[in-house]
């Protein structure tokens, strides 16, 4: 039997690993490398990493009043030395379980060069909504397994609407719309985010984990929210099928993933341990 | 690191076969991680010194033997594996690509070494998916030369819509249950072939991978 994935998810600003809340805030949160040895070695069954470095022009005003007061290092621009390419050169390296990459993709040529660099599975967010056509022409080239469409959306008088652009702008999508058209379009996998439960650590939102059952064909990989163990037992609880991910709780336990893994075998569910 | 020396040819040599599909990087990191000397090329003489072929691949079963072709490996691929029997392993496409034909997309003709055919999975059950996506058990038969020496719990990661059928059942030695079972290994001589990807699949994987180049024909 096909076992329950559990999957940390890294967010890297400008070469830097940080964390969010509610899209918005960013604390550094250690080395990127060190952290993709010690989730391979904890038994991760996947790896995301999420590169959310921005524009310079978008850097100023969501950005810059919170950064700079949790950490000096974060707002320096991106060069050679903490390029996205040369981070996946470096941690693809050693990691030994499926390695997602995902932001920042604009073309063909941008997935080219990340799966070169060692990436496996590719996600895509605000282009797929700029270009649904993308997701078409990128599974073609690379393949549907290739191809992660995050989707990141928040509720609006009972409906969840998608958002791009870092959880910025709304789009006119309802997910039920665009969680259909994306997967016509060939996409392989879904990475299903709640901009509400961000960082909060009270949980995923358990509504739209069970709102997507038996929708789709394709995995649906979903987080936001995570706090504590219990949490993921909800979400596998609420909807079977769905992987489970989490940002902030991986990183600040020691052998995190190896205790969640422990504590969802006890409460039988099917993890690789 | 590599604990068996080669009595003639030292280190195995180790050459991924490079036709334009899939990430061929995670296969390359895999194996030099356990110290192997290794390329990516498609290149003859690179593959004419190999003593090691992996065929990797990701994509459909057409677009993998038009790229094949295209490339100018079918000669020499028959030449080194069938003629000079060097042993080879593909993963996932590149294990597919090593039967008689396939039926994705449209009917093509395979490298032909292992007589069967590739046909799509059909699900048994309402709660499975396709792709069949993720970590699953593999049974592997007591004489597998790939499973040798593993005994933890065998767990692989796959990724694919389509599995192979060979016609001669001898040369199964790993099934996985899904999807009514099919079949995730086989080995038949110098011919080597997972559905899964070791290289995508932890020290486990790694394990199967060091299995793989520490085998000699013969």
């Amino acid at each position: 039997m096909l076992k329950t994935r559990i999957i940390p998810v890294l967010l890297l600003k400008n070469g830097v690993l940080v964390r969010s809340r509610n899209f918005t805030l960013h604390q550094s949160t250690g080395n990127y490398i060190y952290q993709v040895e010690r989730f391979s070695e904890w038994r991760a069954d996947e790896i995301i990493y999420l590169d959310i470095s921005r524009e310079s022009s978008h850097d100023t005003d969501t950005g810059n009043s919170v950064i700079g007061s949790t950490s000096s290092n974060i707002s320096k621009n991106s060069n050679k030395d903490n390029d996205i390419i040369s981070v996946i050169n470096q941690i693809s390296k050693i990691c030994r379980v499926p390695l997602t990459i995902g932001g920042g993709i604009r073309s063909i040529e941008d997935i080219r060069k990340r799966l070169a660099a060692g990436a496996d599975k590719i996600s895509i967010n605000t282009i797929a909504i700029d270009n649904p056509s993308f997701i078409k022409e990128s599974s073609r080239e690379f393949g549907s397994q290739c191809i992660v469409v995050s989707i990141d959306v928040k509720k609006e008088n009972g409906t969840w609407m998608v958002y791009k652009n870092f959880g910025k702008n709304s789009t006119n999508f309802t997910i039920d719309e665009w969680i259909a058209l994306v997967v016509s379009l060939g996409a392989g996998e879904i990475l299903l985010q709640s901009i509400d439960q961000d960082g909060r650590g009270n949980g995923y939102d358990l509504e739209l984990v069970k709102h997507v059952e038996k929708m789709v064909e394709i995995p649906i990989v979903v987080l936001g929210g995570v706090g504590d163990f219990e949490h993921l037992l909800d979400g596998h609880k609420m909807n079977r099928d769905v992987a489970l991910a989490a940002g902030n709780i991986f990183h600040f336990t020691e052998r995190s993933i190896v205790n969640a893994k422990k504590f969802l075998l006890k409460s039988g569910v099917n993890v690789r341990v | 690191m590599p604990k068996d020396l080669f009595s003639a040819e030292g280190f195995a040599q180790v050459c991924i076969i490079d036709y334009g599909l899939g990430n061929i990087t995670s296969v390359y990191n895999a194996i030099k991680t356990l110290g192997f000397n290794v390329n990516i090329s498609n290149n003859h003489s690179d593959i004419e010194k190999a003593t090691h072929l992996i065929l990797p691949g990701v994509g459909s079963f057409y677009s993998g033997m038009k790229n094949l072709q295209e490339y100018d490996l079918i000669d020499i691929l028959n030449h080194e594996v069938i003629k000079k029997k060097k042993p080879i392993l593909g993963i996932c496409l590149g294990m597919q690509l090593l039967a008689s034909f396939g039926h994705e997309s449209k009917y093509c003709e395979g490298l032909g070494w292992v007589k069967g055919a590739v046909k799509r999975m059909n699900k048994k059950l309402e709660s499975e998916k396709l792709p069949h996506m993720g970590w699953n058990n593999l049974s592997a038969t007591s004489n597998s030369t790939l499973a040798k020496n593993i005994t933890e719990n065998l767990v692989f990661y796959f990724v694919h819509s389509y599995h192979l059928i060979p016609e001669d059942k001898t040369i199964i030695t790993g099934l996985c249950d899904y999807a009514g079972g099919f079949v995730a290994m086989i080995e038949s001589e110098n011919i080597f072939g997972t559905q899964f990807h070791p290289e995508k699949s932890h020290d486990i994987g790694q394990r199967l991978i060091d299995n793989f180049l520490n085998y000699r024909a013969g």
